[in-house]
């Protein structure tokens, strides 16, 4: 049901973790979904330096919080904003259709990390 | 890398045995067992010794014995036949049901409730068990057929059948049972168990898919699914499914003889899975402690989803299954681990693993030094196993 590439991701994930003192930290889902996304970001002159992410959830969920964070490294946060759930799923090969609306939440997961990082800025 | 396949629950590998006889009969006996010449006597002699083997495991007479395709259709002939068949007779239209049936039954009971009968479904305790108070107090004079399944197919716990029937049928109703997890597993004995219909399967048993029965006590009236010849005594027409009818007498028979040893050897084998597992920390047993099937393993862990310990334990080779969302087919985990009332967290993090004739002490072995290392990587990916660390190496200092 998974393609190949989502079964990578899954076995081997880049950037689990979390950062910290993160420049903006974004969480989507909740425990009885059975989804939970959180993604720490590091932002220095607008470039997202370093990212990690913790997952609770199913393969697809990890899969695509891994290929996200994967996505978005060393790009501006602009660029970063223009990812979109569906793209996470096509730089995987695509998802079964019963896990594009639950599981994948990770560009929703990176937005809010950024939105965070600007309210965090705006404060300043 | 040896695979190891624990998920007897959800099917069974044929029996070699079975095989040979199924192929037997489709190269020997091709005949239609309702001819009248040679070649339809013979197919109709294998037809009636299976019959009398599956009616054997069960304490139940040939004839009382109704072929199907599984055990969906038996819930469904059960279920339909007696609820409208007693309506007909004028006898009411309430039903009742428990909170951990199968689909078949829980959703041929919805079914109903769309032809205006009215269904109660009662609750289950934390072990999954069904209180025989509970359907003491929801049986009314216009109950026609409370449907119950004897050992539940997720989590193993055996129901007081025996005393639900009783009550039950004191009242004037049909009880059924699914027996599709229990059937050649545990002793299943209509009369000690005192139910009207009775529903098995033959792939659980290391039998062929595609081939069930129903038992059907002398003197229960039900109305029929399908119409058509009279085979089946008219309960279920049409041309018998010869091959697979005698692979599940076969797989009856290989059952009588080895169920007893087999049980033992499997309740050993799940006792060491059960203990052995519970020693990590944050690990729930989901369902009843002792009575419970003896192949039944199902646990929660905390912090992880179950389909993403499914798919890990896929790549050591492990074949389990789970009451996740993503396994259900739903956005909902399994309906079972809710109503015996957990968490949709923990009900997501299920595990369900069921022994079977092909698993053996190193398969335990393995699985034991293998799910830690999983769990533990799994729990390392989850927000939600923040601060718990600390608990789990106090416990491993333990």
């Amino acid at each position: 049901m998974y393609t190949e590439k989502v079964m990578e991701h899954f076995a081997n994930p880049r950037n689990v973790g979390e950062i910290e003192e993160a420049s903006g930290v974004g969480e989507v889902g909740n425990a009885s979904c059975g989804d939970i996304m959180r993604i720490s970001i590091q932002v220095e002159d607008n470039i997202i330096k370093d990212i990690k992410f913790k997952t609770f959830g199913c393969g697809a969920a990890i899969a695509t919080s891994s290929v996200c964070t994967e996505l978005v490294k060393g790009k501006s946060i602009d660029e970063a904003l223009e990812l979109t759930n569906q793209a996470v799923a096509d730089a995987l090969g695509g998802l079964p259709p019963a896990k594009m609306h639950c599981s994948n939440l990770a560009a929703e997961a990176l937005h809010e990390a950024i939105a965070d990082y600007k309210a965090k800025q705006g404060k300043e | 890398m040896q695979p190891v396949y624990m998920d007897h629950g959800a099917t069974t590998p044929v029996h070699p045995e079975v095989v040979k006889a199924m192929v037997e009969t489709m190269e020997k006996s091709f005949g239609n067992p309702s001819s009248v010449h040679a070649f339809g006597r013979e197919a109709r002699k294998l037809l009636d010794e299976a019959r009398a083997s599956v009616a054997s495991l069960m304490g139940a007479s040939p004839e009382q014995i109704i072929f199907t395709s599984g055990g969906t259709e038996a819930d469904n002939m059960a279920i339909f036949g007696a609820a409208r068949g007693m309506r007909l007779k004028g006898k009411g239209n309430h039903i009742i049901t428990s909170a951990v049936e199968h689909h078949a039954v829980l959703d041929a009971c919805k079914a109903l409730e769309k032809e205006g009968f009215e269904v109660t479904i009662l609750p289950v305790d934390e072990d999954g068990q069904v209180h025989v108070e509970e359907l003491e107090k929801a049986l009314r004079d216009d109950t026609v057929l409370v449907t119950i399944m004897h050992a539940n197919n997720e989590v193993g716990t055996i129901q007081p059948i025996q005393e639900l029937a009783r009550l039950a049928k004191a009242r004037g109703a049909v009880f059924h049972t699914d027996a599709v997890q229990s059937f050649g597993k545990i002793p299943v004995d209509v009369n000690e168990l005192g139910v009207d219909l009775l529903s098995a399967s033959a792939h659980k048993i290391y039998g062929p898919k595609g081939v069930g029965c129903l038992y059907i006590a002398k003197g229960v009236k039900l109305t029929p699914l399908s119409y058509g010849g009279s085979q089946e005594r008219r309960r279920r027409p049409g041309t018998e499914n010869l091959p697979g009818i005698v692979g599940f007498g076969k797989a009856a028979l290989i059952s009588q003889a080895e169920m007893q040893a087999e049980a033992e050897r499997l309740t050993r084998y799940r006792d060491r899975l059960i203990d052995g597992l519970m020693e990590l920390p944050h690990v729930k047993l989901n369902g009843h402690r002792t009575n419970r099937l003896p192949q039944n393993v199902n646990l929660s862990f905390h912090f992880i989803e179950g389909e993403s310990l499914l798919l890990m334990l896929d790549m050591k080779g492990i074949a389990a299954s789970s009451g996740s969302a993503c396994t259900s087919g739903s956005l909902d985990p399994s309906h079972v681990l809710l109503a015996m009332g957990l968490s949709h967290e923990i009900a997501h993090g299920s595990l369900r693993l069921t022994l079977g004739r092909g698993n053996s002490e190193e398969d335990v072995d393995y699985i034991l030094n293998t799910i830690p290392e999983i769990v533990e990587r799994l729990r390392a990916l989850s927000p939600l196993y923040e601060g718990k660390e600390a608990v789990t190496s106090c416990t491993q200092r333990r």
